[in-house]
């Protein structure tokens, strides 16, 4: 239950995708949750079909192992069926063919055995014994004339079953042998036996010319497990077979099992007569070369394939993020944008709302406190007529401050009229230096005038064009000193088809901070004369006339500001005024 | 002894107009006050003012209405138009119009006098 339900919330934190949050972790998450779905979805099927492909080969392979190892051991077990039942038949032929007065003359058994030796490998000597068991006649290599077999289990055998094979031996001479003997039963009831001793080499050679692999071993055994050849790696002749010989086995067998050191092994046993069992040990290792090879094939794919699969993964997984990312950045900017707008025009009609409430009162109060001042100077001197002409003039001054607030309050809100027609920007800009001339010339400020005399034709809203030119040259004459230059420039963009017309000064300047907050309604830095809102004002002209505006400001150089107005101005909606390249004019 | 300028003073905002009327009669103008477009209109005749000054935000007809029609029973006749809520583009309307000047509310009266001197320079004072 508890494991179930930490799954549960695993899956789930791998799941979900944070919308809310709005922290770079959030991209974190959602980058390491794409990478982890989609490595998941790609690398998981890839691994089960590796995996499926691994095992079904393995099976098909073992079964492929076992074939080849048998049908080597059917042949060699024939091999050596046939070398011992060559060998067999020439000693009982010998004994069929020769009597035993023939066989006990020297001479004729040195013939014999002359003989053999031409005709077949392997026969060392040959001897005749008698039914009681002593060897009466001997040719070859060692003096055995004489010796009794009587009590021997051979003698036992022999003479139950006619036939007698010995397991090898070490003769006199340190050679591995064989012993065969053979009964005789003669037409008048006697019985003797000839004796063939065999040497084992050809055993060797036997297996030899199976031509194993180096890492492969082949030998015989007895019932009892004892080797009767040489093996490669398990012992020599005669010791005892590491490997257990199953009993009573018909045919070829093959087992899979360890060897003493631990390596897998694949061995088969086949029974040669009844005598031996001949035994094939070939290690897994190199039966399972061609696997092991197929095997580091897979994995190298398969890693290569989940290595390729992760980069892309990766790789497309920081696209998206970022692609994503961008995105809520243009959002969380347009929406930032748009809230501005939608401030500027709430104040801007609260302002003209407020502003048109009280001019009027304001004007009775002007001509009621003119007229009470025109009284005073009219009237007869009297007491205290000084300080009634000096506070009515405190009157009418404070109406002055409140009527610049008001006109600017009302000229905030005006850009919610607009009317287009066609105009020449350059004549725009004239007519509004004309309102200014008289105060250049006073303050001896150098206008300078740089109009491009082949503008095309614009559409726009002259009154609230001149608004701007108002607004952007009255900053500019409060930031220059007397003397100053003020540099003003249009020209057309024929790439953005946009008409261009810049105000530069080189008056005080404004630091970053200052020029962040320019635009925002009632900020101010002329301290007391300013509303604060020509800015504002002058940026919502321009945004509602279709275009931007820029300012560039050095602190303690100056500023340019600079408006791009399209040639078919068209009325937006505040809402639609907010696009993410105006960043720059907030 | 009609050498006194006769002003047609137009506005809505009695307070206002009749403190304004008296400050011109106190400067040596004969102020005559219409509350109205209508009443303007009514009073005016060739010949009977020397000057109109004319509020452009009036109840009924608008100072942007009363001005052609004036203009249309006296053409020479100087029109100084007031604009109560600070727009320059009224205003240069009823300049294109054919009034002689604007000025915002509120006025300076200096001001006023010396418009009212540039438009009759020759029955100056």
């Amino acid at each position: 239950m508890v494991l179930r339900r930490l799954w549960h919330k695993a899956v789930n934190t791998m799941l979900t995708f944070p919308e809310d949050s709005t922290s770079p972790q959030r991209y974190v998450t959602l980058k390491r949750n794409i990478i982890l779905i989609m490595s998941l979805v790609c690398i998981v099927p890839l691994a089960l079909m590796a995996g499926i492909n691994y095992s079904l080969y393995r099976v098909n392979l073992e079964s492929e192992i076992h074939r080849p190892i048998q049908v080597m051991a059917e042949d060699t077990r024939h091999a050596f069926e046939l070398f011992i039942e060559e060998r067999l038949s020439t000693v009982r032929f010998i004994a069929g063919a020769y009597t035993y007065e023939e066989l006990r003359d020297d001479h004729t058994l040195q013939r014999v055995l002359r003989t053999m030796r031409s005709e077949f490998v392997g026969f060392v000597d040959l001897g005749l014994i008698n039914k009681e068991g002593s060897l009466v006649s001997y040719a070859g290599p060692y003096d055995l004339l004489g010796k009794d077999y009587s009590q021997q289990p051979s003698f036992q055998e022999v003479s139950v079953r006619g036939v007698y094979i010995s397991d090898v031996f070490m003769g006199y001479r340190k050679f591995p042998h064989v012993v065969i003997v053979v009964q005789r039963m003669a037409e008048d009831g006697r019985t003797w036996f000839v004796r063939a001793t065999i040497d084992t080499g050809r055993y060797e050679a036997l297996i030899a010319s199976m031509s194993l692999h180096p890492e492969s071993d082949a030998f015989l055994v007895n019932p009892q497990g004892i080797f009767q050849t040489n093996s490669r790696f398990y012992g020599k002749i005669l010791e005892q077979c590491p490997f257990p010989v199953p009993p009573g086995i018909h045919g070829t067998h093959t087992i899979r099992t360890r060897t003493p050191e631990g390596r897998e092994v694949l061995v088969a046993f086949a029974p040669v007569r009844s005598d031996y069992t001949l035994v094939i040990v070939k290690p897994l290792s190199v039966l399972l070369r061609n696997f092991y090879t197929l095997k580091v094939e897979m994995l190298v794919i398969f890693a290569v394939g989940v290595v390729a699969i992760l980069l892309a993964v990766v790789g497309v997984a920081d696209v998206l993020v970022q692609r994503i990312r961008n995105a809520d950045e243009r959002r969380a900017t347009a929406i930032q944008e748009l809230q501005h707008t939608q401030k500027l025009s709430s104040i801007g009609r609260l302002a003209a709302g407020v502003a048109h409430e009280i001019n009027n009162p304001l004007a009775i109060i002007n001509e009621k406190a003119g007229l009470m001042k025109d009284l005073v100077d009219l009237a007869e001197p009297f007491d205290r007529q000084d300080r009634f002409l000096t506070l009515t003039e405190n009157i009418l001054q404070s109406v002055e401050r409140c009527k610049a607030i008001t006109h600017r309050l009302l000229g905030f809100a005006r850009r919610i009229e607009v009317q287009f027609e066609e105009l020449d920007i350059n004549a725009v800009l004239q007519d509004t230096l004309g309102f200014l001339e008289r105060e250049a010339t006073y303050r001896q400020i150098d206008m300078q005038l740089h109009l491009d005399p082949a503008l095309p034709p614009l559409v726009s809203d002259k009154g609230q064009l001149q608004q701007v030119f108002l607004n952007l040259l009255t900053n500019a004459f409060a930031a220059v000193e007397n003397g100053g230059c003020i540099r003003m420039r249009t020209q057309f963009d024929p790439r953005k088809k946009m008409v261009l017309a810049s105000i530069e000064d080189n008056g005080c300047g404004m630091n970053s901070e200052v020029q962040k907050h320019i635009f925002d309604p009632f900020f101010s830095t002329k301290k007391g004369s300013g509303t604060g809102l020509g800015l504002s004002i002058t940026y919502g002209i321009v945004k509602k006339l279709g275009g931007s505006i820029q300012v560039r400001s050095e602190e303690g150089r100056g500023s340019t500001f600079t408006i791009s107005l399209p040639l078919r101005g068209e009325a937006m909606e505040p809402q639609n005024t907010d696009t993410p390249q105006n960043k720059e004019t907030p | 002894m009609n050498s006194k300028l006769k002003i047609l003073l137009v506005d809505d905002e009695q307070e206002f107009v009749v403190t304004l009327a008296e400050r011109l009669e106190l400067r040596g103008y004969q102020v005559h006050i219409a509350e109205d477009g209508e009443t303007a209109l009514a009073c005016f005749e060739p010949q009977a003012f020397d000057l109109v000054v004319l509020d452009l935000m009036m109840p009924g007809i608008g100072g942007l209405e009363v001005l052609p029609r004036l203009k249309e029973i006296q053409p020479d006749i100087p029109v100084i138009l007031f604009t109560g809520h600070g727009s320059t583009r009224e205003g240069m309307e009823g300049m294109r119009l054919g009034a002689f000047d604007y000025l915002m509310k509120p006025l300076h009266i200096e001001e006023l006098i010396r418009k009212i001197r540039e438009a009759v320079p020759s029955r100056t004072s």
